[in-house]
């Protein structure tokens, strides 16, 4: 089983699972990550040959706000592995493009919506965002409107940024008046039985 | 001549159908002449042969494909849809237009020639849709571009687009001018 060769090739891995204990996660520290992948892409027990996700977190309460998130995935033995390192804005994660070359468009995703830096990526450009786009818009200290909106203009005769002026405010839905909180609709009452039960609490706290 | 041998027999080629097209030969030469009002017949032909510029941005690209497909065909109704501007009488924006594609657009636009129209396909093309309040979205493509006809919908169905094409039609045939716009 993979938990079993993740614990006999990486003993000291800080190993854990999701809410519901079917995915295991392996909390790696940042300044080890590249050995640690290298040892999950080649050895023979564990062959993870292709980099299927690289995405970010952010948690801002945390001392290390950000995590970024490896999915793994062996096509040979068929099993999947999730790896993350934490990081700020001011320590970069080494990049894995040497490892998987996909990596490299999710890395620089990454750094788009959360910048966080990755130490020898070659080609560290925004990929997503638009062309002068400033801020990184999945922080979530990001405002969901942005900062600038595009219009065009008749006499510039051109695109122009300006900044937002929302014409319609935000809907702030009441969900405890009786018009907005009706959750089951005539007729659809079934619809709770297909329902997952809620996931059971988590078992550890995780500690990097 | 004092009557015309008319074809009704579905005659085959042969000298009986030969002797009724020898007969009818001539009848409209020097006195065939139709009357119409030009900008009647502009109109016509604009309307007939609306060639669009396929701008499918998103999901909403689904449904006009569909539209153009065997079920709806819009081929019967002369639209063609085409690759270049240049070749272009209207422009369908299927799907959400981002910031970041919203001078692609405006420079499309600008490359097709008069007269041409737009259509906005869809919630994200009208007014930004599910996506209004979102830092890359555009809040409706009549702040890039002038539209001409709104259809509804997340996406709208097929007949949805043909019931906005025959609309713009209707425009057409009712504001359409051959002065330059």
């Amino acid at each position: 089983m993979l938990e079993e060769a993740l614990r006999a090739t990486l003993p000291d891995a800080v190993l854990t699972r999701d809410r519901y204990g079917a995915e295991l996660v392996l909390h790696a520290p940042r300044e080890r990550l590249l050995p640690i992948m290298g040892i999950l892409r080649d050895h023979p027990s564990l062959a993870f040959d292709q980099c299927m996700d690289i995405c970010g977190m952010d948690w801002p309460e945390r001392p290390e706000r950000f995590e970024v998130v490896y999915n793994l995935l062996s096509v040979a033995l068929n099993h999947r592995l999730r790896v993350i390192v934490t990081a700020t804005e001011m320590t970069p994660v080494p990049s894995v493009t040497g490892l998987w070359p996909s990596a490299t468009w999710f890395e620089r995703e990454t750094w788009d919506m959360y910048g966080v830096s990755f130490e020898g990526l070659s080609d560290q450009r925004r990929i997503l965002t638009d062309y002068g786009f400033e801020g990184h818009p999945l922080r979530k200290d990001f405002p969901l409107t942005g900062h600038v909106e595009v219009r065009y203009d008749a006499t510039l005769k051109d695109v122009v940024y300006e900044p937002v002026k929302l014409t319609q405010d935000f809907r702030s839905f009441d969900f405890t008046s009786p018009w907005e909180a009706m959750t089951t609709l005539p007729g659809d009452e079934k619809v709770h039985l297909n329902r997952l039960p809620p996931p059971p609490p988590p078992a550890e706290e995780v500690k990097p | 001549m004092s009557e015309l041998a008319w074809n009704r027999e579905a005659l085959p080629p042969g000298a009986e159908q030969d002797a009724v097209i020898k007969g009818i030969t001539g009848e409209i030469d020097d006195k065939g002449f139709v009357v119409a009002n030009l900008d009647k017949i502009v109109n016509w032909a604009r309307t007939g042969s609306l060639w669009p510029m396929t701008f499918g941005l998103a999901c909403c690209a689904v449904p006009m494909i569909h539209a153009y497909m065997a079920r709806y065909d819009l081929d019967r109704f002369g639209i063609i849809p085409r690759g270049s501007p240049r070749q272009s009488d209207v422009m369908i924006v299927a799907g959400t237009l981002t910031n970041k594609m919203a001078p692609a657009l405006r420079k499309v636009y600008d490359q097709m020639s008069e007269p041409r129209w737009v259509i906005s396909m869809g919630s994200c093309a009208n007014g930004g849709g599910y996506y209004h309040y979102s830092y890359s979205v555009v809040r409706g493509c009549d702040r890039i571009v002038p539209v001409d006809v709104y259809v509804p919908g997340c996406p709208p169905t097929a007949e949805g687009l043909v019931y906005g094409i025959m609309q713009l039609q209707k425009k057409i045939r009712r504001t359409g001018t051959i002065l330059r716009g």
